[in-house]
Parts: C-alpha cells; structure tokens; sequence
C-alpha cells in the first residue's frame, strides 16, 4: 500500500514532466497540497476492492468491433492540416525534436 | 410573437411548422433575439451562430414549401455543448487550448441534427473539457443560473442548461461523464437524459473518459427530450463503444407515459444511500412529495439498498482522471490547437510543455496531474485497478436493486444551485457533489434528471432522477413523462412558469463575486 499522506512538490513536479505540463513553483505546491487531500479521500477504494472482485474496464460488456478492411470517410490532407498551429509542404512543422546537449 | 415562440416546448414549435403556422426563420430568429437580449446576464453560449441559423432556417423552410419531407423536428432551433464538433462553428470545450479551433468534421450527432433539419443555434458553455459541476471552470467566464444569477447553473453543461431553462433554446444537446446533464437540468429545473453508455455516438465528442462519456439531450419537458434522443441515437460504424442494435421510439415512450397515468404495477426503488445526511431539507422534502404522487397514481415504492455507492465518488475520481490523462495527451501544440514557444525556443518535448501548460485551466491540469499519478508504477494496482473492481461492485448493486424494481430514484443532486465561487477553493467539495449521478456513468446504466418543484427554502429548483437497467432508456420516458404529467396536473403549470423574469437580479449593492463575462472573453474573440 502506498504511503497515503505525503505528496511531495517533487513527485508533483516529476508528474508534471511525464503529462508535458510546465507548472509554475506556485501551481506545483499547490497542487501537492490538493492531491494529498484528493488521494486521502479516493484511497477507500482499497476497502473493499478484495482479490475475488474482477476489474471492470467498460460498463457495456463488448467484443473485438471490426470493419471491413477498405477506405473509409476520410479527411483530406488539407482538412488535416487545417488546424494545425505550423505547416509546410502538406506536413505538420515543430520545433527541434533534439536539444543541444542530446 | 417573436417572444411568444422562445416559450414553447419543442414539440408545440415542430407542430406549428408543420402546419405553416410558423416559419422557421421567424422560429429562430425569436432564439437568437432572446439570445441577444439576456446572454449578456447569463453567459450560456461561447458561440452565436446568428445569421447562419437564419441561413439555415431559410433553407428549411424553402425545401418546406417545396413539398420536401424535413422530418418532425424540421425548422426547430437546437443548441449545442462546446464539447461536440461542428465544423461550421468554433468547439473549444471551454478551453484556451482550443480556442478558435473550427474541426474538419462533424460529430455523428451534429450530422444527425442537420439531417433531421434542426437548426443550431450556437455552442453552449461548459466547465473546461467538461471538468466540473458547476460550469465555473470554463476558461471563458462561468455561465449564471437564470433562476438567480449569483449561483451556478451546474456543470459541467451549464450552458446547455441554463439556455433552455431560460428560453434561449426549445432544447440543446449535453453530455454526461458523472452527471453533467442530469446535475445541471436539477439546478435549472430543467429536464436532461444520459442515455445507456453506447446507445448515442461518441464520436466527434471531445473525449474527457472514454468509459464514462455519454452524450444525451436536454430539454424542458420529457417529451422534447425523447425527440432529440430519437434524432440522435442508434448505432454509428465511426464508434466502435457504439451499440449494434435498433432503439424503440422513445417519443412513443414519452406519449405513452404521459397518457397513461396509471403506475398500478410499477416498481420504484429508492436508493437509501442517496439520501439523508449531506441532503438538502427542501430537497429531500420536494423529492418526497415526488414520491408520493407515484404512489397515489399506484406505482409501489420499495427502498433498496446499494451499499456500495458510497465507494463511487472516490472510484470516480481515479477512473476519470486516469482515462482524461491519457484522452488529453493529444493537445500536443502539434497538428491542432494552441502552440507556446517557450523564450529562446525550445525542443518540440518543451513546446509542448509550455503549450499545455499555458492552455489548460488549473482543475484540467489538477485531473490530469492525479491520473498520471493513479496510473503509474507502484500506484496502478492500488488505485486505478481498485477503482475498476469498484465499478463491479455498484454495477452488482444495481443489478441486485433492478432485480427488485422497475426503475431507480434519487434526488438528482443533494443540494440546490450553490452560489458562484463557494466551492473552487476545495475540489474535493465540489466532487462530493456528483455522488447521485456517478453511480450511473460507472455502471453505464441510463438516468434522468427531471423538476419536482423548488426547495421552500430558497426558492430553487429540486430535481428526480430516475435510473433504469442498461438499454431501458425507453422505461425512463414512460415513466418520466407521467411523473411529469402528475406533477404539472397538480401545480397547473410547467414549473418553469416561475422562472423569475428578472433572474432573481438583486437589488444593487448586492455583492456579485464573480465579474460578468464582457469582451474579449468569448472564444472567438467575441465577434461571433
């Protein structure tokens, strides 16, 4: 079991790193403080959670969906794009993907 | 006229187009002028579509008089939550990262709008990638409740709610996560449906959870509600969650239930543990008194036991945030949305760090952080994989109640309408407030929220909700619809008649804690 009570600024800010979310020093201790108080409530779940219970993903039992394997109603490469922030040449265009010291 | 058509039911309006009583030009343009006239107090649409509605309407009413079919609804105005593609109009889910995004498709229910010949109106505010319950989190300025504008219209799909309670709209489509159609049509006195998980398409549907998220209508009587679901329901090949099977006609449902008035043989189970402490007075009493009238009309009013809700909340809210860590990874800065370069430029990684971190809202970002912390290493099995054995728990619960009863009921929500600002300094608070409506979106099964009068204590809307078992949607409008029928039978009117015409403006001097939104807050830069 995890410890329930501590979330530390470090563990906010290393989580913030893994969802690609720059926060702010002040948005960090806040949320440290938020989450502790989230995670002490939503913990009970372990109560009652015993290994005989079977998880449930989705709540409409389903099998595999398949279609046929043909082109369907697809977007044009224009359509594509047309809401991308940077373009070119028919191409979503970003930034570096390596920094310098990569 | 023009004020007369924003008051009738959307059943009454599609009647007196068919009949060429009424226009469709003459049917929205008394929308959009109501619009003008009392957004500016309420705030409930990010969008007006203006005179491409009247485009539109024109169009109808031209295939009209030319003999065409435009279908029952053809000609009647509809609005529609931000949270839906339209590619005509801008759809952000009240966010900065999506501001002024217009999406290269529709969603599969807009496209059934229009081909239905419905006319939007517009897209309706809503809590930031409908994260809330009180429409507050929006990044473009809360949405006021027209039964008094310094409290909360309920979220997430105040906007929707508050438009059709206050006749900006005969209805508006929502959509329902953990009860963000049936919590804000209780606040609003208003009617809203969260049809069985799979039974409308999600497609097209901004995804907050994936295993959770419902689209469904809102509207102000029972009856309006199942002519919006029949529009919009059934299978769709683009959603692979989408049911493969035919629907009944929940119209005739409706009909029905408001024809027949004898519940001699219907069972009601009320949920013991959706009630009492955490309940407001004049809720509990309205909810009470709601019961009563099913029993003199002959239904049997059993207590069932759920023992197990009082586990949803905290289920809830590790499933949802687990699912929207992952669904709203795509707003990456790269193929749409905002994109911030960080001073001096950055990595593409950077970008969009800074991208998401200037455009998300401070409860987006909360949800996200605590799903990504559910989700890993460590913590996976503890939490995310308890949550998931919870929701056997509660789909076991209703399972047993359904095999007692007929259909389920609870006061929608515990309270009424809270002021503006008296919860968004403790999430934790203003998540306690979903505990009716969760239970349902864990276990897929479908609710509806519909008006039982006003709490006498404040004078506000208190709504029912009635839940049935999965693919019943049908048995919510039977018996919906005649709970409605007893209800205005013994009040003489709709109870939206009482809706204050002012919006319960108080006196000036009174303290508004919370700005008016004004321009340069609406999404598309105001213009509309």
């Amino acid at each position: 079991m995890p410890d329930p009570t501590a979330i530390t600024a470090e563990q906010v800010q290393h989580l913030a790193d893994l969802a690609r979310i720059a926060l702010t020093p002040e948005e960090i201790e806040h949320l440290a403080v938020e989450l502790g108080s989230i995670v002490d409530n939503v913990r009970k779940v372990t109560e009652v959670a015993t290994p005989d219970v079977p998880a449930t993903s989705h709540p409409i039992p389903l099998q595999n969906v398949y279609r046929p394997d043909v082109i369907g109603e697809i977007l044009t490469n224009e359509q594509a794009l047309s809401g991308a922030p940077d373009a070119d040449d028919g191409r979503f265009r970003v930034s570096a993907i390596l920094g310098e010291e990569q | 006229m023009s004020d007369d058509l924003t008051r009738l039911t959307a059943s009454h309006l599609a009647g007196l187009l068919a009949a060429g009583e009424v226009s469709s030009v003459e049917a929205t343009r008394a929308h959009l002028d109501r619009i003008e006239q009392v957004d500016g107090d309420l705030h409930a649409f990010l969008h007006i579509a203006g005179d491409a509605a009247l485009r539109r309407a024109g169009e109808v009413d031209r295939l009209r008089a030319d003999g065409a079919d435009v279908g029952p609804l053809g000609g009647v105005p509809v609005a529609i939550k931000d949270v839906l593609c339209t590619k005509d109009m801008p759809s952000t889910a009240a966010s900065r990262i999506l501001e002024g995004w217009i999406p290269p498709y529709d969603a599969t229910v807009v496209a059934r709008l229009r081909s239905a010949n419905l006319i939007p109106l517009g897209k309706t505010n809503m809590d930031e990638f409908a994260m809330g319950s009180s429409t507050e989190h929006s990044a473009f300025g809360p949405t006021h409740n027209p039964w008094d504008l310094d409290r909360i219209p309920g979220g997430s799909g105040g906007g929707s709610a508050a438009a059709v309670a206050a006749f900006e709209a005969p209805f508006a489509l929502g959509s329902d996560t953990g009860g963000s159609i049936r919590q804000p049509a209780a606040v609003t006195g208003t009617v809203g449906v969260k049809p069985t998980y799979g039974g409308v398409s999600r497609y097209g549907a901004i995804a907050l959870a994936s295993s959770l998220d419902q689209v469904g209508p809102v509207s102000r009587t029972v009856l309006d509600a199942a002519l919006l679901h029949d529009v919009i329901g059934g299978h769709d090949p683009h959603d692979s969650t989408s049911l493969d099977q035919l629907w009944p006609s929940f119209e005739q449902a409706a009909r029905a239930g408001a024809e027949n008035l004898d519940l001699r043989g219907i069972r009601v189970g009320v949920v013991r543990e959706l009630s009492g402490e955490g309940f407001q007075t004049g809720v509990q009493q309205r909810f009470d008194e709601a019961l009563a009238l099913l029993a003199s009309a002959g239904a049997e009013i059993v207590e069932v036991s759920a023992p197990h809700f009082e586990y949803a909340i905290a289920a809830y809210y590790l499933i949802l945030p687990a699912e929207a860590s992952s669904n709203l990874a795509k707003y990456d800065s790269v193929r749409f949305g905002l994109r911030v370069t960080p001073e001096g430029g950055g990595t593409v990684e950077q970008v969009m760090a800074a991208s998401r971190g200037a455009g998300f809202g401070p409860e987006v970002k909360r949800r996200i952080i605590l799903g990504t912390y559910a989700l890993s290493a460590g913590y996976y099995d503890a939490y995310y994989g308890s949550a998931q054995k919870v929701r056997t728990l509660i789909q076991r619960d209703f399972d047993a109640a359904f095999g007692q009863v007929d259909v389920l009921v609870s006061p929608s929500a515990p309270t009424t309408a809270f002021k503006l600002g008296a919860k968004m300094d403790d999430p934790m608070a203003m998540y306690l407030n979903d505990i009716t409506t969760i239970p349902a979106n864990l276990a897929g099964i479908p609710g509806m929220g519909l008006p039982v009068g006003l709490a006498p204590e404040d004078g506000l809307p208190v709504g029912i909700q009635l839940m049935a078992p999965a693919r019943e949607d049908a048995r919510l409008y039977r018996v919906g619809a005649a709970l409605e029928a007893l209800l205005e039978d013994h009040w003489g009117h709709p109870l939206l008649d009482l809706l204050p015409a002012d919006f319960g403006r108080h006196p000036a001097g009174a303290d508004r804690i919370v700005p008016l939104p004004g321009p340069g807050t609406e999404p598309d830069g105001g213009t509309h």
